[in-house]
C-alpha cells in the first residue's frame, strides 16, 4: 500500500533499499530529515559528523572500503565540503557514494539562496534532481548504480519543496549488496599532479558517456501537450507546478537528469515545439545551456531569479487567468510575526546582557542569530559558519574595540575552532562567547561532538569545551549561566577588559530539550507592577502589557526568571 | 474531483504539524492522491508558520497559491488574517479565537489589529469562530488546540464518516494522550 511519505524520508529509503551501509552528515535545513531517517535503520552506519567535508570525507573513505556510502547537507554545506567534492570527481569511487544537496529558495530557513546545480557543473559530476517523494525513493536507489557504472559520485538534489512535502510512496525491499573489495591503486586514489594529470581525461570522458545516458535514460521524459505552440523545460517542484498550471495543454520536457544535460533530446524537443519557455527557480541553468545550444528561449526573463515560484506565477506569465483572493480593508494593518527566541531559551540572557553592555557582536548561524531581532538587537553581523570568530579576529587586528564573538556549541564544532586556533596563534583581543545550549538546536535537536551522545541517542564521546579553548592556550576561559544576568553582566565586562583573549562559555541546555525540567510560570502582582516595561526589554514571548501591567502567558512561560531579575520593584512572583 | 486545499496557519509550536499529519493520513485513507507541505527550521520558532494540504484524484503542486484555500484552520485569529489572500471567494475560515501577540506587538512598534474577526468577515470570508484553547484546556491540556479545530473542521467533511477520523487519531497520536484527543476532538466537533 502507498505511503504518504516526506521528500526526506522517501530519499533515506532509497538509500536503504539500495544497501546504504555508510552514512555522515551534518544537520542542515532542508536536509536533515534524510539522515536522521536513515538512522532508524539498524543495517547503515549513520552519525553527525562535525560539518560537511568531515562528513563527505567519511562517505568517500567508507566507498573506498569497499561499502555503498552517503552524505547528506544543505546548500551552504557544500561549500564547506566543496574541497573534497572536486577532487573526489578525479579519484571516483570503489563502492557507490551518493550526496544529498538540499536547496533553500525563499530562504525559509538559510542565509542565501545559492543555486548547487552550478556545482555539478563545476565539479563535472553528474546531478539527479527529483519532484516528489516516489522519485525522491526512486532517484536516492538509482543513484548507486549511476555512481558504480560510472566511477564517480552522484549528486542529488533537492529543494524545500521536495524535501519537506510529502506525497504518496510505493517503498521495496533493501537490496544486499555484497561489499567491493579495497584495492590499492595509487594511480586512481592519489591526487598529486602526476596522477590527477592523467585522471582528468577519464573525467571528461566520463561526462561524455554520462550525457550518452541522459539521451536514452527514461529519467529525462517528455510528456506530450495538446497544443505545441509553447514547450516547456522544466525539472524539481517546477514540474509540478507546470503541471498544476498548465494541465497537459503545452509538452514538457522534465529533466530527471540535470547535468549533464541531454543536448540532443533538447534540441530534438525544441524543434517540436513554438515557443520554448524554461521554467526553473533560482538561476537560469536550463536556460543559459539552451542558449548554449543555440536555441532560442525564455525564462529568466518571465519568472526573475528570486525565490519560489508557483502555479499561480506561472499561469500569470503565460497569460492564464489566476484565481484572486479575498482581501482586508485597507485601513487593517497586520503586524509581521518573524520567528524569535523561544520563552526560557538560554540565549535570552546573554544577548540582553550584550545588548546592555554596548558592545559590537559579531554573530554566526544557528537560533542565536535571532539575538538580531528586536528588542535585542545584539548582533552585527552573520556570514556563514565559523565565521564570527575568524572575523572577530579580522575585526581586532584591524584596530575595532569592544567587541565579541557568539557561536553556538554545533557550530563552534563545525568551523568555529579553526577560527579560535588563529586567535591563540596570532594573538588578538577580544572575547569568543561560546553560547553551550548542550545541542544543535535551529534544525531540530541534533547531538553533536559536545553532547555525549550520537545520532541514534547512545553514549558516545564528549569534547569539553573548557579543556579544548585551554589546550588551545586561552588562559581565560570561564562558564555562565545566561539565566543569571548579573553573572553575565560581569563576565562580559571583565573578559572586555582583559588584555588577552578570552572565552565565556554561557552554559544551559536548550528549554525545549525534553529533559530539561522547568519552574512553574511566573506570574505578575498587578498591585506592584509600576508598568514601567523594564521586563518586555529581554523579548520574552510569554511577556506582554496588559491594561498598563506586565502580563505573564502562563502556557509559555517556564519559568526561568530573567524578566524577574529586571524587576525593580520585585512585581514577580514565582519562579523558583 | 477537482483537488481540494486545506491550510493549517498558526504560530510556530502551536500543533500544526500533528494536525496535518492527521489530515493526511485521514484522506490518503480515503484513497485520495494527497500532498502536504510544510517548512521546517528557522520560521518554527515562534515565528508564523503554514502548512498546505491537498487531495483529489490527481495533485501536483505540493503548495496552495493565492486564492485556490477551500479551508483556512487557523490557531489564531492574526494568522488567519494574514493569510486571507490564500482563501478562494467561497472559501470557509475554521479559526480559534486566540490571540497571541507578535513581537511588533510586544515592542509597542505596532499594535494588534482591533475587531479582526469581523473584519476578516468583512471581507467576504465565511468564519468559524470558537474558543478552541479553552475546549482544549477543558479536555485535559491547552496543547491539544489542533484537536479541537479538527473536531469542528469535520464538520464540514459531510462525506467522511466518524469512524475514519477516529482512526486516523489513532493512528496519528500517541496512546498515553489518546483519550485526551479524543476528548478535544468531540469537544471540538460538537461546539
Amino acid at each position: 500500500m502507498k505511503q504518504l511519505m516526506q521528500g526526506n524520508t522517501a530519499a533515506a529509503r532509497g538509500l536503504y533499499e539500495a544497501g546504504c551501509c555508510v552514512a555522515s552528515s551534518y544537520p542542515g535545513t532542508p536536509s536533515t530529515e534524510i539522515t536522521e531517517e536513515i538512522a532508524k535503520y539498524d543495517e547503515v552506519y549513520s552519525e553527525w559528523a562535525p560539518n560537511e567535508k568531515v562528513a563527505m570525507e567519511a562517505a568517500f573513505g567508507a566507498s573506498l572500503a569497499g561499502k555503498r556510502s552517503f552524505c547528506g547537507m544543505k546548500h551552504v554545506g557544500l561549500n564547506v565540503a566543496a574541497d573534497p567534492l572536486f577532487t573526489v570527481s578525479y579519484t571516483g569511487v570503489n563502492a557507490g557514494m551518493v550526496i544529498c544537496v538540499a536547496d533553500d529558495a525563499g530562504m525559509h530557513s538559510s542565509q542565501n539562496e545559492q543555486d548547487s546545480r552550478h556545482y555539478a557543473k563545476a565539479a563535472k559530476l553528474p546531478m539527479l534532481e527529483p519532484s516528489d517523494s516516489q522519485e525522491a525513493l526512486e532517484f536516492f536507489r538509482r543513484a548507486y548504480d549511476i555512481s558504480e557504472e560510472y566511477d564517480c559520485p552522484v549528486i542529488v538534489k533537492m529543494c524545500t519543496r521536495i524535501a519537506h512535502s510529502q506525497s504518496l510512496v510505493e517503498t521495496g525491499a533493501r537490496k544486499a549488496i555484497p561489499a567491493r573489495p579495497y584495492e590499492k591503486n595509487i594511480a586512481k586514489y592519489v591526487m598529486m599532479p602526476g596522477n590527477a594529470i592523467r585522471r582528468h581525461p577519464i573525467v571528461e570522458e566520463r561526462m561524455r558517456r554520462l550525457q550518452d545516458f541522459a539521451e536514452t535514460s527514461d529519467i529525462n521524459r517528455i510528456d506530450s501537450g495538446t497544443d505545441t505552440s509553447v514547450g516547456i523545460i522544466t525539472s524539481s517542484t517546477c514540474y509540478q507546478y507546470v503541471k498544476e498550471a498548465l494541465g497537459n495543454t503545452y509538452p514538457v520536457l522534465k529533466l530527471g537528469m540535470i547535468w549533464p544535460m541531454p543536448d540532443a533530446k533538447i534540441r530534438g524537443f525544441s524543434g517540436t515545439v513554438g515557443r520554448l519557455v524554461i521554467v526553473e527557480e533560482l538561476d537560469g541553468f536550463i536556460e543559459e545551456h539552451c542558449r548554449e545550444l543555440g536555441l532560442k528561449c525564455e525564462g529568466k526573463s518571465l519568472f526573475g531569479y528570486l525565490g519560489e515560484l508557483s502555479q499561480n506565477v506561472i499561469a500569470e506569465k503565460l497569460g492564464r487567468p489566476v484565481p484572486s483572493g479575498l482581501r482586508l480593508d485597507e485601513s487593517v494593518k497586520i503586524p509581521a510575526r518573524p520567528p524569535m527566541m523561544c520563552a526560557g531559551c538560554p540565549h535570552r540572557g546573554l544577548f540582553f546582557t550584550l545588548n546592555q553592555a554596548k558592545c559590537t557582536v559579531l554573530g554566526d548561524i544557528g537560533c542565536y542569530t535571532l539575538g538580531a531581532v528586536a528588542p535585542l538587537s545584539a548582533m552585527e553581523m552573520t556570514l556563514c559558519m565559523g565565521a564570527s570568530v575568524s572575523a572577530l579576529h579580522g575585526f581586532s587586528k584591524a584596530g575595532g574595540k569592544n567587541v565579541v564573538a557568539v557561536i553556538g556549541d554545533s557550530t563552534f564544532m563545525h568551523s568555529g575552532m579553526t577560527g579560535l586556533a588563529n586567535i591563540a596563534y596570532n594573538q588578538s583581543k577580544g572575547v569568543v562567547i561560546i553560547l553551550d545550549n548542550s545541542i544543535t538546536g535551529m534544525t531540530g535537536h541534533q547531538q553533536n561532538p559536545t553532547t555525549g551522545l550520537n545520532i541514534k541517542g547512545d553514549p558516545a564521546g564528549k569534547i569539553n569545551l573548557e579543556s579544548l579553548c585551554r589546550a588551545m592556550g586561552f588562559k581565560r576561559v570561564r562558564v555562565v549561566d545566561p539565566y543569571n544576568l548579573k553573572e553575565c553582566a560581569d563576565a562580559v565586562k571583565e573578559e572586555l577588559a582583559a588584555d588577552e583573549p578570552s572565552v565565556i562559555i554561557s552554559r544551559r541546555p536548550c528549554a525545549l530539550l525534553k529533559y530539561v525540567k522547568h519552574n512553574p510560570p511566573l506570574s505578575v502582582d498587578t498591585s506592584t507592577c509600576v508598568g514601567c516595561k523594564a521586563c518586555m526589554k529581554i523579548g520574552c514571548p510569554a511577556l506582554s502589557m496588559k491594561d498598563g501591567k506586565a502580563h505573564v502567558d502562563a502556557t509559555l512561560c517556564v519559568g526561568c526568571g530573567v524578566c524577574k531579575q529586571r524587576c525593580r520593584f520585585g512585581a514577580f512572583r514565582g519562579g523558583e | 474531483m477537482t483537488t481540494k486545499n486545506i491550510m493549517i496557519v498558526g504560530v510556530g509550536g502551536q500543533g500544526s504539524v500533528l494536525a496535518s499529519k492527521l489530515l493526511g493520513h485521514l484522506l490518503t485513507a480515503q484513497g485520495y492522491d494527497v500532498k502536504v507541505s510544510e517548512v521546517h527550521g528557522m520560521s518554527q520558532r515562534g515565528g508564523s508558520v503554514v502548512t498546505y494540504v491537498r487531495y483529489g484524484d490527481k495533485v501536483y503542486s505540493p503548495v496552495i497559491d493565492k486564492g485556490q484555500a477551500d479551508f483556512i484552520v487557523s490557531f489564531e485569529i492574526l494568522e488567519a488574517a494574514r493569510w486571507i489572500g490564500y482563501l478562494a471567494p467561497n472559501g470557509q475560515i475554521v479559526t480559534s479565537t486566540q490571540q497571541i501577540d507578535p513581537m511588533p506587538v510586544l515592542t509597542g512598534a505596532m499594535s494588534y489589529p482591533d475587531n479582526l474577526l469581523e473584519e476578516i468577515r468583512k471581507s467576504g470570508a465565511k468564519v468559524d469562530a470558537l474558543d478552541c484553547l479553552k475546549l482544549a484546556e477543558e479536555a485535559g491540556s491547552s496543547k491539544a488546540v489542533n484537536l479541537v479545530l479538527l473536531g469542528r473542521l469535520s464538520h464540514y467533511f459531510t462525506d467522511i464518516s466518524p469512524e475514519a477520523w477516529q482512526e486516523s487519531i489513532t493512528a496519528c497520536v500517541p496512546a498515553k494522550f489518546l483519550e485526551l484527543n479524543r476528548r478535544a476532538f468531540d469537544l471540538g466537533k460538537n461546539a
